[in-house]
């Protein structure tokens, strides 16, 4: 138990930590590997609480394909060192503020309910059906959520076919 | 559970040794089968004072010459980065062996002992999860080394890995399919029957066809011929590593037959039966010796498809996996589930 707590804080840290150095950074690569550092942080945190399946998905999905395609757009575009003045409005940095305090509420109402003790027990005898296995997944993905699970499929394919329209729309 | 802390510790450090080792020698097997297919002779100098044995102590003269190279980093290098991305191909290669069961058990002093070192129930996940942080490695050597050939080398590496995770994937659901279960100690003992012979590509023939995608697909991620176009000697250089020199060029080859090995392992593991052989049952430890004679056919078929068939072109590359694998894997997937639907 005293080492799960320990894992806990060590990789809550690194994720914190680099989700920092995401806005902290003036290169966008260095961004890029940054979030990085986060997702693999936050799988790491998805593993002690005995939610493997997610954490592997996280990596494959997010760390392994989505970040190569965004390090590959930056290495393709391979922005010089001396980036453009970004336009500074200053209005809309007093405004930041406010919505930033809007963020923050809005996080602590929803997670108002939120005690350690809300992750339900392992039921002795039959591990697999654990929250967050793959089988418990699975099944609930397919059964009591299978229209939010079709309507997504259909979501992305349509931002597919319009990403090849877009792209195709000059020359031929 | 300070025992089985102990065990994990030691088994890792076991499993880490000998892979390290085959690394060496599988760069000389690369080395001897090239030479045989060409007609040569190949390294058979390099022995123990007046004995030659065949050149088997090659591997400890590349590995020494390596070490004693000159350690250069180019002045316009991203310093951080280019020493980084040497370990961040490294590191994930050398993890992904942990999930792989190479052994039923065995007992030794009364004490069983699991031949595999640990055991997930995502454990093909947890695989497939590493190889795609593998890419990094490349992608970031190829950045940071403030080169032409290796940034074009970092890209094409990239994309190439991307397009060819897809039919990876894609294929092993198909197996998934028969087996139904993530984990790969489950997934090999599921094949243990008829006296160690019910092997998945027996069993369900249809996974033949699986087989040929996953293996092709896996060419690819491990960037080998005729898939090596991130190295592509003849219009990059050297690729991704052109600037690289002494061990950290060393950890990038390491990476690659490490990869080679792991992909060999994991098509064993799903297609032909892990450990399983006939009369494992009544010796388990002809199950090591099963298994690593199955890894080593598949990566003799790796080495003879490289040294036999010519390196695709870029376009033709992202046509084959994109026109072609992803469509196969994603019939073989429909073709397999209704299968399944009427055999139950």
């Amino acid at each position: 138990m005293e080492l799960e707590k320990l894992l806990f804080i060590v990789f809550a840290v690194i994720a914190i930590a680099s989700a920092l150095n995401i806005l902290l950074q003036r290169n966008p690569l260095y961004s890029a590997l940054s979030l990085i550092g986060t997702l693999l942080a936050l799988s790491a945190l998805y593993v002690t609480v005995r939610a493997e399946f997610i954490a592997a998905v996280q990596i494959v999905v997010y760390a392994g394909a989505i970040m190569v395609l965004f390090i590959f757009v930056i290495m393709l575009l391979n922005i010089p060192k001396d980036q453009p003045q970004i336009e500074k409005q200053k209005a809309l940095r007093y405004l930041a503020i406010p919505f930033a305090g809007l963020m923050i509420a809005e996080m602590f109402y929803v997670l108002r309910w939120i005690r350690l003790s809300t992750l339900p027990p392992v039921p002795a005898g039959n591990a697999e059906q654990a929250v967050g296995t793959t089988w418990s997944i699975g099944t609930r993905l397919f059964t009591d959520y299978l229209l939010p699970f079709e309507v997504t499929s259909v979501l992305i394919l349509m931002a597919v076919v319009g990403a090849m329209v877009l792209a195709r729309r000059e020359g031929d | 559970m300070t025992n089985l802390l102990l065990e994990w510790v030691i088994k890792t450090i076991v499993i880490l040794f000998i892979l390290v080792t085959a690394v060496a020698y599988v760069t000389l097997m690369e080395r001897k089968v090239m030479a045989w297919i060409q007609m040569r002779v190949g390294p058979n100098r390099v022995g123990l004072g007046k004995f030659r044995l065949w050149g088997l102590m090659q591997p400890l003269a590349d590995g020494l010459k390596m070490i004693f190279k000159e350690d250069i980093i180019p002045l316009q290098a991203n310093r951080w980065l280019y020493v980084l991305a040497p370990a961040l191909s490294l590191i994930p290669a050398l993890m992904t062996f942990i999930v792989i069961p190479y052994g039923s058990h065995i007992t030794i002093f009364g004490y069983t002992i699991e031949l595999h070192v640990t055991r997930m129930n995502v454990g093909l996940l947890y695989v497939l999860a590493l190889t795609s942080v593998g890419v990094y490695g490349i992608v970031l050597a190829g950045w940071s080394s403030n080169n032409k050939y290796s940034l074009m080398g970092g890209l094409r590496s990239s994309a190439q890995m991307i397009s060819y995770e897809l039919a990876l994937g894609l294929s092993i659901v198909s197996v998934l399919l028969y087996t139904g279960t993530l984990d790969l100690v489950e997934i090999v003992e599921a094949q243990s029957g008829f006296h160690g012979l019910a092997w998945n590509i027996f069993h369900y023939p249809l996974l033949i066809l699986v087989f040929v995608i996953f293996y092709i697909a896996s060419l690819a991620e491990t960037n080998r011929t005729p898939f090596d176009l991130p190295e592509a000697d003849s219009e990059l250089v050297a690729g991704y590593h052109t600037e690289y020199s002494s061990m950290k060029f060393v950890m990038f080859q390491m990476a690659e037959y490490l990869n080679l090995i792991t992909a060999s392992s994991i098509a064993t593991t799903l297609f032909f039966g892990g450990w399983n052989g006939p009369f494992v049952g009544r010796l388990p430890l002809l199950g090591p010796l099963y298994f690593t004679v199955k890894v080593l056919a598949l990566i003799f078929l790796a080495m003879w498809i490289r040294y036999t068939v010519p390196r695709f072109r870029y376009d033709q590359l992202m046509r084959f996996g994109w026109k072609f694998l992803l469509p196969a894997s994603i019939v073989n997937i429909i073709i397999s589930s209704t299968v399944i639907l009427f055999m139950r």
